[in-house]
């Protein structure tokens, strides 16, 4: 290969992995980002002089004119609540690319090493599962009403697995038949693979849809890392093996926080309890606007749990206002963040530092559980399993056992909601009928609004 | 590449990637995700050497649509995460403790 592009490749390589460790610290996430961006442009344009690009010029500035340009109209103006299936999307897009470059390399038809082979058919499978599995990713979280409710029926995890068994078989057909396989074979090679991808989605509910798409991330760098060895392309390899990597640690991560094993996410019976879970008991008392802002207003701590509610009503600023009205009465007021808050972990940090909110006031789970006790008011603005009581005291409960915000044991506990339905996972709280709870209910905005000019007015 | 090679690339690559973000805050989680979604869509190099060596109708077809997708995963997720990062920022213009 030529000289040049191996440099440039090397170069973009380092960029990536700079890159990345620099993403991983608030300080300097913005350099990071730009170091990839760099590296990315670099690898780019040297493959214009790749030994092995010597035709097609102009449908490859038209490809890359095409779908670089709307994926920059749309990225520029999707809404931050959106940003989660945006990235689905990207995602799926990407595991898709990959899977289309093993099709072309497998219809030539040409003689290729047995590793080679393997490693083509293998980024085929798990990219044309992440492209399609993505998709319905997103259709979920863009909230398409045939999505929305998981879809599940009789003996769905065998019916699953067996279309996953048939096609790796047809995987491993082909990668060891030479050049000795049909067409008809590859197509139906790939139906059944983006197949697979749409029926592993389907039943998943779309709390989970975080670890989810985090997966699936890790599917796309896996897929484009194995392609890279089958275009003998090491900063493909490279770069798509650590994200493999990278995105596992993050799944992991996140099904951890949630006190659940990815295989429980992906195999899941969510909802499917085996038990009667706990009556509550008591009932929900409701709370005005102005009574809220002075138990607030007159407190010495005041904990702040925001939600994907928030995030609907697009509440974070008004709910910033608040806060800083509430500085300036000397209270100090933290934040406290789930990470499994929202559709994707850190989903509310991002929200908040839109809105302006330094990160330095914004806490993780560790960090604050110990707080609540000494809390004088928590508001819980749009969360709601995150806080709910039963994940500690109830095993029948179908979250039981993941780490919650310790919420209830601050001396009151304002719940900003809607209405007095249970939330997207349908589980009852808890935390909503204890005696130091008082529910604020209308839309996070507006609510929000109220607090801020009752405050003034105080 | 022959023999091991490959597999020395992959499982050094494996661990790197495992290691860089190893010590990363819940904050950055989604920026994070973002980025290495951005890092991924390296995929346009091959999507254009597929496309750039493609002879028949089914290659040059295929090829094009894997450029058109590699470019959206490049470009989307470089303006999302660039987006997410660039609204970080500290009341002290500091790091936290």
């Amino acid at each position: 290969m030529n000289l040049f592009v191996e440099i440039f490749y090397f170069a973009a390589a380092v960029l990536f992995i700079i890159g990345l460790k620099q993403m991983s610290s608030p300080v300097n996430a913005r350099r990071g980002i730009i170091w990839a961006g760099v590296g990315m442009a670099l690898a780019t344009l040297i493959t214009f002089v790749h030994p092995h690009v010597n035709s097609n010029y102009i449908l490859i500035l038209l490809g890359i004119g095409i779908g670089g340009g709307l994926a920059w109209k749309t990225g520029k103006e999707v809404a931050m609540t959106d940003m989660p299936q945006m990235i689905a999307l990207y995602n799926g897009m990407g595991g898709g690319a990959a899977a289309a470059i093993a099709a072309v390399e497998l219809i030539k038809q040409e003689p290729m090493s047995l590793t080679i082979q393997l490693m083509a058919v293998s980024g085929a499978l798990i990219g044309a599962i992440a492209f399609s599995g993505s998709l319905i990713a997103y259709g979920k979280l863009q909230g398409i009403k045939q999505l929305r409710k998981p879809t599940r029926f009789k003996h769905q995890q065998r019916i699953n697995a067996g279309v996953f068994i048939v096609a790796a078989w047809m995987a491993l057909g082909i990668a060891t038949s030479g050049t000795d396989y049909g067409m008809f074979t590859l197509f139906l090679f790939f139906a059944l693979a983006l197949a697979f991808g749409v029926m592993m989605t389907l039943p998943i509910g779309g709390a989970d849809m975080p670890v989810v798409i985090s997966l699936y991330n890790a599917f796309t760098g896996l897929a484009v890392g194995f392609e890279g060895f089958v275009l003998e392309t090491p900063a493909m390899m490279i770069a798509g093996i650590v994200v493999g990597s990278a995105g596992t640690l993050l799944t992991q991560l996140m099904a951890k926080a949630m006190n659940r094993p990815i295989s429980n996410v992906l195999f899941s019976n969510f909802g499917d309890t085996t038990g009667e879970a706990q009556a509550v008991s008591g009932s929900m008392k409701a709370i005005e606007s102005p009574d809220a802002a002075i138990m607030m207003a007159f407190a010495e701590k005041v904990i702040i749990v925001p939600g994907y509610g928030m995030a609907v009503a697009q509440a974070q600023h008004k709910v910033w206002e608040m806060t800083k009205q509430l500085q300036e009465r000397g209270v100090t007021v933290k934040f406290a963040i789930h990470p499994v808050a929202g559709r994707m972990p850190g989903h509310m940090n991002v929200l908040l530092a839109e809105a302006g909110v330094p990160y330095d006031i914004i806490y993780d789970l560790d960090e604050i559980n110990e707080e609540f006790k000494t809390a004088d008011v928590v508001l819980v603005i749009g969360a709601n399993d995150v806080v709910n009581p039963a994940a500690r005291t109830d095993p029948n409960s179908p979250i039981y056992g993941m780490p919650i915000l310790n919420a209830d044991y601050a001396r009151n506990v304002i719940v900003v909601k809607r209405g007095q339905g249970a939330g997207f996972s349908g589980i009852e709280n808890h935390l909503f009928f204890a005696d130091n709870c008082r529910m604020l209910y209308g839309d996070g905005q507006a609510v929000a609004n109220e607090l801020v000019s009752d405050m003034k007015s105080l | 590449m022959e023999g091991f090679i490959p597999l020395y690339i992959f499982m050094l690559a494996a661990f790197t990637g495992y290691e860089v973000i190893s010590k990363v805050p819940v904050i950055l989680h989604t920026p994070l995700m973002s980025g290495s979604n951005f890092v991924h869509g390296i995929v346009l190099v091959g999507a254009m050497v597929a496309l750039g060596q493609a002879e028949s109708f089914m290659e040059t077809l295929i090829g094009f649509i894997a450029v058109v997708l590699a470019a959206g995963n490049a470009v989307g997720g470089y303006v999302v995460t660039e987006r997410m990062l660039e609204m970080f920022k500290s009341s002290k213009g500091g790091s936290k403790p």
